[in-house]
């Protein structure tokens, strides 16, 4: 798809187009001047209109964090979780109703550190789930420490002397545990982005998308790398797209160039096509395909 | 309740373990999602829901770890599915979180820990009832928890249904604390025919899908639910809310968020009480306890009465909310309350509390590994008599 | 920097032009759309809203040609687009709107 037809739904003269898919009554979100996390929930939107889900099967799962706010602002229906619990609510919900579209949007401290062993189990099985995963380099929510996705040498509250520590490749990861749809943009390539956000959306099984997004006010403050536009302009001149580039080659080093694109697409079955096609075999005619939740106008 | 369609409920008389007695109640229940991690002593439910649930409808997961497994429970419940996890002391200890979780989002769910010997990795195989008071206040907060505790593979069975209805009734999760002693004990377990079986179903809401407000309680205090995926484009979350569900960061909102919370379970603790009472009227000593180690007591209390001992029980089925009016109550015309428990004194100390001195409390203690001998809850007995 | 290029076959073809709309007290300044607008349409003000920021101004709403991108970047949903009345005959296919 060409980027530049993508329509996104259009406003009128009075309305923000997208004024019917967030809270507005929470409005002004609590993220900070020029943080790029208010542009993903854009791209998200686009995306799930774009991708023609009917809504009310979208439900938004988050941890904890900035972007674990995200959650809060959608208007669909969605659960502030656990910091590092998005993944396993999500599956939950998965499981026991096949029929919703679960789309979880979480920071990287969340999803890859405290909840890393829910992301690659939930890759592993090629869980249908779509995963945003808002990289912002550090743990904003709590002031700016360091974490799994921090740079080497990078300033973080907890790592005054600079971080030392080998931050995770984060498409690596999850492709070397099995996702099967992998792509990273950052907050810039709104339009990439929003198509990386449908195609995982339709995707069946276990979809992962990085996004790395400006926080200026603490990563970016710590590190003097100036406001978000600056980060958005470090973006812009410092993001290579390849397009199924090797995830291998993938790492992130302290202010250099930035690999984006969509690296993995793949069918393969998913958890539930597995489970389903492996009682069918084990079982055959005594095999109950699960029931489905409860139905309110039957349970009284 | 839907279940009589939902399908096959073992009717008849069976030799099961309480674990498995747990499982079947489970199914009887309309429990059709469970998520789980393999923890001695518990395990046997999970393996016991994995082989039953794909024959009739179900569904089991095995997550990767007990954070998970709860966060998965929550997620399914919230879909509109009966769900349930099992556990002992080491994944209820991770559990704890997220149960926290289940309590400010209001999730029906239910939670049991087959006890053993702890802290830590502790004794495996060996019978505790040492997580009581972790049941109570392990996650971390304010609030108010429904737990039961059965003692008798029959128990399992019956308590379990009664777990899901209680955590549907009041929307909780509600902790199953049943002990390696009962989860491995085989006893003759009857289950009712499917239509004899009360499974009470959710409290759904039945109004307009843009009138709903989360968190809008009806008059005892619950509200009603919804299932995600129904486009009543609800937010949940773990932050202090208010009725919309949305989070609000302040003393006030906190105020009427966590006193409902707590409220909706202790104005309700008259209708949540189950005890057996046996022998109270006239007794000096009655002995109050719960789970395998009641029936250790038994075998005390009638020695006791041999010797001419006026002694009554009282078994608690609802160990949370605590009975404390009848503690108290009880406290002002007996000599003496003993409590045999598989702990230092957990509950104990609850009984000594709602007791207030009116009459003398004796615990009888055991580190765990194995039952109380009988011999010592006797002496107790006999020195409360005194 | 010159961050966009001109397609090859600008001459041939007519841009569709926008209306640009922002909400004032929305803004939270951040600079993106006018940063990233391909047509230099948006400038700073010089007013500041009640949060203290600088939102932007349609400086030239005749060079607007409704790509949205300024839409798509805005952190705050405050400046959106809409293709202009005369040119919506033309106007791209669409999609379920109600989505
Ligand atoms: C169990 C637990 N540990 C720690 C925290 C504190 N905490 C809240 S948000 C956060 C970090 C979030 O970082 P990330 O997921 O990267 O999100 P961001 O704020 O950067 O968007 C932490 C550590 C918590 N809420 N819960
Ligand atoms: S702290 Fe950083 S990530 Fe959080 S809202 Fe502010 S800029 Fe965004
Ligand atoms: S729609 Fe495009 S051309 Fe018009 S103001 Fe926005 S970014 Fe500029
Ligand atoms: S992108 Fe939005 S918030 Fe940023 S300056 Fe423009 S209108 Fe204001
Ligand atoms: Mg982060």
């Amino acid at each position: 798809m060409n980027p530049n037809q993508l329509v996104i739904g259009r406003g009128t003269a009075d309305a923000h187009p997208m004024e019917d898919f967030l809270r507005m009554d929470r409005m002004p979100h609590i993220w900070c001047s020029t943080c790029g996390l208010g542009t993903c929930l854009t791209a998200f939107i686009a995306a799930a209109r774009e991708s023609a889900i009917p809504r009310e099967d979208i439900v938004v799962v988050s941890g904890i964090g900035c972007t674990g706010r995200a959650a809060g602002y959608l208007k669909y229906d969605s659960f502030h979780t656990t910091h590092g619990r998005a993944i396993p609510f999500a599956t939950g919900l998965k499981i026991a109703n096949p029929r919703l579209k679960v789309c979880i949007i979480s920071g990287d401290g969340d999803l890859v550190s405290i909840g890393g062993n829910h992301l690659i189990h939930a890759a592993r099985r090629n869980m249908d789930l779509t995963v945003i995963c808002v990289n912002n380099f550090n743990y904003a929510m709590t002031g700016g420490q360091a974490g799994p996705t921090t740079p080497q040498t990078a300033q973080a509250t907890t790592t005054p002397y600079g971080a030392f520590e080998r931050p995770f490749n984060i498409p690596f990861l999850v492709d070397s545990c099995g996702a099967t749809y992998v792509a990273r943009w950052t907050a810039l390539h709104v339009r990439q982005l929003t198509i990386s956000i449908k195609e995982a959306l339709l995707h069946r099984g276990f979809s992962f998308i990085e996004v790395i997004s400006p926080c200026p006010t603490v990563y970016g403050r710590r590190n003097r790398l100036g406001s978000g536009l600056d980060l958005m302009k470090f973006y812009h001149d410092h993001s290579i797209t390849k397009n199924f580039a090797s995830t291998r080659e993938c790492d992130i080093r302290y202010q250099q160039d930035i690999i984006v694109g969509k690296f993995v697409q793949k069918e393969e079955p998913t958890y539930l096509d597995s489970m389903n096609e492996q009682m069918k075999k084990a079982l055959g005619a005594k095999f109950v395909p699960y029931i489905g939740p409860m139905d309110p106008a039957k349970d009284v | 309740m839907n279940e009589k369609k939902r399908g096959p409920v073992l009717t008849g008389a069976h030799y099961l373990d309480g674990d498995h007695a747990c499982a079947e109640g489970a199914i009887a229940a309309g429990c059709r999602f469970m998520a789980g991690y393999p923890i001695t002593p518990s395990t046997e439910v999970a393996e016991r829901l994995a082989e039953r649930f794909p024959k009739i409808g179900g569904t089991f997961i095995q997550m990767e770890d007990e954070l998970g497994s709860i966060a998965a429970v929550l997620g399914a419940a919230w879909a509109g599915a009966r769900a349930m996890t099992v556990t002992s002391g080491p994944g209820f200890s991770l559990m704890m979180e997220n149960i926290g979780l289940g309590v400010m989002t209001e999730t029906p769910c239910v939670v049991v820990n087959v006890q053993r010997g702890g802290p830590s990795t502790g004794l495996p195989t060996l019978t505790g009832q040492q997580d009581m008071m972790q049941a109570r206040w392990g996650s971390h907060g304010d609030y108010e928890i429904i737990a039961l505790s059965p003692s008798s593979p029959q128990e399992c069975f019956d308590l379990t249904i009664a777990c899901f209805n209680l955590s549907e009734k009041y929307r909780v999760p509600v902790m199953f604390m049943m002990d390696e002693c009962v989860g491995h004990m085989t006893e003759k377990v009857v289950v009712p025919p499917a239509d004899k079986i009360d499974a009470w179903p959710r409290r759904w809401y039945r109004g307009p899908r843009d009138k709903y407000l989360p968190y809008e309680p009806d008059k005892d205090g619950v509200p009603p639910m919804i299932r995600a995926g129904d486009d009543h484009r609800v937010h949940i979350s773990g932050l202090t809310h208010d009725q919309r569900g949305y989070p609000i960061i302040n003393a006030e909102c906190q105020q009427l968020c966590v006193s409902r919370l707590a409220d909706k379970i202790r104005d309700n603790a008259d209708d949540l009480m189950m005890i057996r009472e046996e022998q109270l009227r006239g007794a000096d000593v009655v002995v109050v306890a719960y789970g395998i180690s009641s029936r250790v007591a038994t075998k005390a209390i009638a020695d006791a009465r041999k010797k001419g001992i006026k002694v009554g029980f009282l078994r608690l089925i609802t160990v949370w909310p605590f009975p404390e009016k009848k503690i108290r109550d009880l406290a002002g015309k007996v000599g003496c309350l003993v409590m045999p428990e598989i702990n230092l004194g957990q509950m104990y100390r609850e009984m000594e509390r709602a007791a207030a001195g009116r009459c003398r409390t004796m615990l009888v203690p055991h580190c765990g590994g194995w039952v109380h001998n009988p011999d010592d809850i006797l002496k107790a007995i006999i020195e409360g008599s005194k | 920097m010159k961050y966009w290029r001109k397609p090859l076959d600008a001459d041939r073809r007519k841009a569709p032009h926008g209306n640009v709309h922002v909400i004032f007290e929305r803004c939270k300044g951040c600079g993106f759309c006018i940063a990233y607008c391909p047509r230099q349409v948006l400038e700073v003000s010089t007013e500041y809203n009640r949060k203290g920021y600088h939102p932007p101004v349609v400086a030239h709403p005749e060079k607007c040609v409704n790509c949205r991108l300024c839409e798509a970047l805005c952190p705050e949903f405050a400046i959106w687009n809409t293709l202009d009345e005369q040119d919506a005959q033309s106007e791209p296919g669409t999609i379920n709107e109600n989505r």
